[in-house]
């Protein structure tokens, strides 16, 4: 029972204390307004390069700009109790450090899934892609999915938030990888190789696919295996950042290092 | 002569300081990297090479506006922060001469994303540059950091009764990517745009930019530009003084 309210209870709380851009005038232009003028960058330059459909850019960008709350809410979440000095007080608790963890990780799964919503939907509206009615079931299925497969690298931002001094710089970094990897704004087929090869293996990447192939009218059924794969990578960046947190809990205690920032 | 010591000491100090975190240096630099590389992968499908050199110089002043925007737009918040604005504003000179160098210094670390991302084009996407009025093209990126800073220096005072300033700055720099012809030329934003475009300075310093290397005529683009800059730093004095006397009277100065 403890370990649930240290779940629930903890995790949102965490969330509305450590989670800085929880104000309008931060929320507002960060995860409402820039997500729609990066879709609009992107469409625009598609247009301009004759390369897709604005489709492919609204349901790319929409899903990767996701990036920013997951990465960036895990990062305040747990390096942020460095900050605030609160990280010894956290550390030494009883605490089962799973519920604590994970349990902030949930309302970053719903706030990013919200923002790639939001953005998909405005997107769409400005740019006039259509999105079949029937098909808005499955795509909050991967929207939720693809938040989630972000968390857990963000949970790895997270972990080296208690090592890196800039940790927001970091941030930054892996939401720029993540645009250029995942197939967002240039189709897999059109990468080098190698970049194929990595793209298959980080978040977004598959969830983007397979919002595309639901927006064109497959089925949920049809993307199951696209949708699974992404949650198995969620899973095991979660399970990655986990651990890596132990380690740099462990180090830090060893090295008294844990609030040196 | 004061004003220009002033000014020119205020600059090389300021810039010295943001120079300071290597890690963060490195990230402004690499930070429009990512979107030259989309630019780069999306415009590599076309057959033209003058596409990817249009992409190639678009792409490297997008480096200088991001180095611009946000961190000017905080800059008076990082000073209020740091607990240093009381005493710039108590210091004898008007404060614009203070505020000017600092965001001067911010865009002037736009040169470094511009020499990054053009060598980056050069050297991993192949995209070779030749420049047809090297000194156009010179004077061309000088007037069009001056402009960024002068429109840092707007934005700087413009946001400075919010607390998270920042938040704003980051969020008019896909904006003026988008608007300022960057990537996207203008013919193909809806025509309600272009008057907007028109009174971005930025717009100007990068059809300067793109005229002296691909050899047009830039200097009616780069006039434009710096009377915009100029127009910006008039506003942007006009404003402190209202900021600033608004402050001191209802004693909110050091308010966050």
């Amino acid at each position: 029972m403890t370990a649930v309210r240290i779940f629930a209870v903890g995790g949102l709380m965490s969330y509305r204390a450590l989670f800085y851009w929880l104000t309008p005038m931060i929320y507002i232009p960060s995860l409402v307004v820039a997500p729609i003028f990066q879709i609009l960058l992107m469409a625009y330059i598609g247009r301009s390069a004759g390369l897709a459909s604005d489709e492919f850019y609204v349901v790319g960008n929409a899903i990767q700009y996701a990036a920013v709350p997951c990465l960036f809410a895990m990062m305040y979440l747990v390096g942020g109790e460095k900050y605030q000095n609160t990280l010894g007080a956290i550390l030494v608790s009883p605490a089962a450090r799973l519920p604590l963890f994970f349990g902030r990780a949930v309302p970053v799964v719903l706030n990013g899934a919200f923002v790639a919503a939001f953005s998909l939907l405005v997107g769409s509206l400005i740019l006039g892609v259509e999105i079949p009615a029937e098909s808005i079931p499955a795509l909050a299925l991967v929207i939720i999915v693809a938040a989630f497969s972000c968390t857990g690298l963000g949970l790895i931002n997270a972990a080296l938030a208690l090592r890196v001094r800039e940790a927001a710089v970091l941030s930054n970094v892996l939401f720029g990888f993540l645009l250029i990897f995942t197939g967002a704004n240039v189709p897999l087929s059109d990468l080098p190789d190698w970049m194929q090869t990595v793209s298959q293996w980080i978040p977004f990447t598959h969830a983007i696919e397979a919002a595309r192939e639901v927006v064109d009218g497959a089925s949920a059924s049809s993307v199951l295996d696209l949708v699974g794969t992404e949650l198995l990578l969620g899973v095991a960046y979660l399970a990655a950042g986990y651990l890596l947190l132990r380690f740099f809990e462990n180090q830090g205690r060893r090295h008294a290092t844990l609030e040196r920032s | 002569m004061k004003v220009l010591r002033l000014l020119a000491f205020g600059w090389y100090f300021q810039f010295k300081a943001i120079s300071r975190s290597p890690f963060e240096g490195l990230f402004q630099i690499i930070w429009p990297l990512f979107f030259a590389t989309v630019a780069f992968l999306m415009f590599r499908v076309g057959t033209d090479p003058k596409t990817l050199l249009y992409a190639s110089l678009g792409a490297a002043v997008m480096g200088m506006w991001s180095a611009t925007s946000t961190t000017a737009s905080g800059a008076m918040q990082r000073e209020r922060w740091h607990g240093t604005l009381e005493a710039l504003v108590a210091s004898p000179p008007h404060f614009s001469l203070i505020l000017l160098p600092i965001t001067l210094a911010m865009s002037t670390i736009g040169i470094y994303c511009l020499v990054a991302t053009l060598l980056f084009g050069r050297f991993v996407f192949g995209i070779d540059l030749t420049v047809e009025h090297k000194v156009a093209f010179g004077v061309s990126i000088v007037g069009t950091v001056l402009s960024f800073g002068a429109l840092g220096f707007l934005f700087a005072v413009s946001f400075v009764r919010f607390r998270a300033a920042w938040a704003l700055g980051n969020l008019f720099e896909y904006p003026v990517w988008l608007i300022g012809g960057f990537l996207v030329p203008l013919v193909l934003l809806p025509d309600w745009v272009r008057p907007i475009s028109w009174v971005l300075a930025p717009t100007w310093g990068m059809n300067a930019i793109r005229e002296s290397a691909l050899g047009g005529t830039p200097w009616p683009d780069l006039a434009l530009c710096l009377a915009l800059g100029v127009a910006y730093v008039s506003l942007g004095v006009l404003a402190l003084d209202r900021v600033l006397g608004a402050a001191r009277k209802r004693a909110t100065l050091s308010l966050t």
